[in-house]
């Protein structure tokens, strides 16, 4: 099933004409409505008439996850504050957050996108599927809530967190479909095999995303729960999950391309690079209202490929993700950069700025431990007083990262210390 | 009376205790009494020793993270119960004892090592119902 085949299945043609008319309206809309925009443009000596197609986008400047950090919260909003319905906002590098806002009209092509993302995995109107993203400030939750909605499927709004209930609902109620981060729906194949309900369930398939995976991952989540998985992909600041999806030839991730315009770049150069060479995505939000962004730099590596796909779509494919440009974890589907954790730690006068963090996935859940030395008069003779320092830096973590850590004290002058560029972190998880 | 303990916070990895003790030998600090709280991330080593300032100048010039702390060394008779009415004592005085370790034990006495949530309140009791600490200096020739 296709959601939408009239977008979907188009010509390639088509849609660069249907893009170079998006791009030269949004191009006026935020010269118009964006002061960061405008600025940058006449710095460049450029006016919204000088991009005539698709083809021009090159000419544009790029934006980065700074420019939001930078114009925190609202300033990148083409909109006021009465056309924004909804706001959602991620961990930026140094603890303040990144905030999006979504019109009326945002809201509608997000759930359209997640729509046609959840009907390329086999969902429809008939399925029930539980949506064990969180809900809140992160896109996930409330993003795949709109889609599965908008196919008019059954959906359990079951958030995070209750793994037992997740598993007597799945039974109770029949669910078909999951839509969650790989590693929670792995973890929760291991409760569903430890309470014998593995032959209870009538699970047929998964939409997971938030965080990178493998295919030997996917084929272990089929294998496990006799489902077919998917990987949605997407990122807060074009949107949310929904930006793109793999259908079951799993050949890439389908672009929505009509409203998303990719880009992959040469890491070096950061110009186009060929079909098939892996460089860093950047995405044009070609219809968003609330917060346009041009060329928006997302740090991940793919690569792409413009060929019509077996399932008949001919939208643009990425291909699983090689990695980051930078030096972002995802742990638990929070973005987590080692900056916030040191940044954190220079707030605790009883540490030194020195750590380690140590991600790894133990029973498949993301754990992370930060070793911390203490300042040598801080080192105390009694555990208690261990244990309330430890305490102490984990709640100053969990404050800025959004997730609880486990605290390491280790002897004094026992991290390494590295001259030039220090490292910080250690992923024992093997994703990309 | 009060006397100085060198503690020392130590990694559970293999091999850390012995490096410790390693530079006191080196240093010739003798061990009197010692008592290793364990968790599973980490130990501390607290150790009653005849030099503890140069003990603790060794460590901490060897990366150790060391350090001194007032605890007291009581004397109490060798017979069963003087220990739980040493006890009853402190807490009758509404004191908690933070850690306790036995240092050494003759014929007719025995002497623990004491570390209390108020020691200028413990001392008074102690004083108070004749119970003996001992100083740094005797500490020094047994």
């Amino acid at each position: 099933m296709i959601w939408n085949e009239t977008k979907e299945c188009m010509s390639r043609d088509e849609m660069l004409n249907l893009q170079s008319a998006r791009l030269k309206k949004l191009v006026d809309y935020v010269y118009h409505n964006v002061e960061f925009y405008r600025k940058k443009m006449q710095k460049l000596g450029m006016l919204p008439s000088d991009i005539k197609g698709i083809e021009d986008i090159t000419k544009l400047p790029f934006t980065t996850k700074d420019d939001l950090r930078d114009n925190y919260p609202f300033g990148l909003f083409a909109v006021p504050n009465s056309e924004i319905v909804r706001i959602h906002a991620s961990s930026g590098t140094t603890g303040k957050a990144t905030v999006v806002g979504y019109t009326r009209r945002d809201l509608d092509v997000w759930s359209e996108c997640v729509a046609r993302c959840m009907t390329m995995a086999g969902v429809s109107k008939n399925d029930v599927i539980q949506v064990a993203y969180g809900y809140g400030l992160f896109t996930g939750g409330l993003g795949a809530h709109g889609g599965a909605e908008k196919i008019g499927a059954t959906v359990v709004p079951m958030s995070t967190g209750n793994s037992k209930k997740l598993t007597t609902m799945m039974v109770d109620f029949g669910a078909t479909a999951i839509a969650c981060t790989p590693s929670y729906l792995l973890y929760i194949s291991e409760v569903l095999e430890q309470e014998g309900l593995l032959d209870k369930i009538k699970l047929k398939s998964a939409i997971c995303g938030a965080e990178p995976w493998t295919e030997k991952m996917r084929e272990e989540l089929e294998t496990r729960l006799h489902i077919t998985a998917h990987d949605i992909y997407g990122l807060s600041e074009i949107m949310g999950p929904g930006v793109a999806c793999d259908c079951k030839f799993h050949k890439g991730l389908h672009v929505c391309e009509d409203h998303f315009y990719p880009e992959v770049l040469d890491t070096a150069t950061l110009t186009p690079v060929e079909d098939g060479v892996l460089g860093e995505l950047a995405f044009t939000t070609l219809t968003k209202e609330g917060i346009p962004l041009i060329r928006y730099r997302t740090k991940d590596l793919t690569s792409i490929t413009h060929e019509k796909c077996e399932c008949g779509r001919t939208s643009a494919r990425i291909s699983r993700f090689k990695g980051r440009v930078d030096d972002m974890l995802i742990i638990r589907g929070v973005n987590v950069f080692p900056s916030q954790i040191e940044a954190a730690l220079c707030e605790v006068k009883e540490v030194t700025p020195h750590y380690m963090m140590i991600v790894d996935r133990v029973n498949n859940l993301d754990t992370l431990e930060i070793q911390v030395e203490l300042v040598s008069e801080y080192y105390t003779d009694e555990i208690r007083g261990i244990e309330a320092m430890t305490k102490k830096i984990g709640h100053v973590i969990n404050q800025a990262i959004g997730l609880s850590a486990k605290i390491k004290i280790v002897e004094p002058q026992t991290l390494v210390r590295s001259e030039g560029k220090a490292v910080h972190v250690i992923d024992k998880r093997k994703l990309y | 009376m009060t006397s100085k303990q060198l503690s020392v916070f130590i990694e559970n990895r293999k091999g850390r205790l012995s490096e410790v003790l390693d530079v006191l030998k080196e240093n010739g600090v003798n061990i009197l009494s010692m008592s290793l709280a364990d968790t599973t991330e980490y130990g501390l080593l607290r150790l009653i020793v005849n030099d503890p300032a140069l003990g603790k100048e060794k460590l901490s010039s060897a990366g150790f993270s060391s350090l001194l702390s007032d605890v007291m060394i009581l004397k109490i008779p060798h017979v069963s119960g003087s220990l739980q009415q040493l006890l009853k004592l402190i807490e009758k005085a509404d004191i908690n004892v933070e850690y306790m370790y036995g240092l050494s034990i003759e014929k007719a006495e025995a002497y623990v090592v004491l570390k209390s949530s108020n020691a200028v309140k413990t001392e008074e009791v102690l004083k108070a119902n004749g119970v003996e600490t001992i100083s740094p200096d005797e500490l020094m020739k047994m």
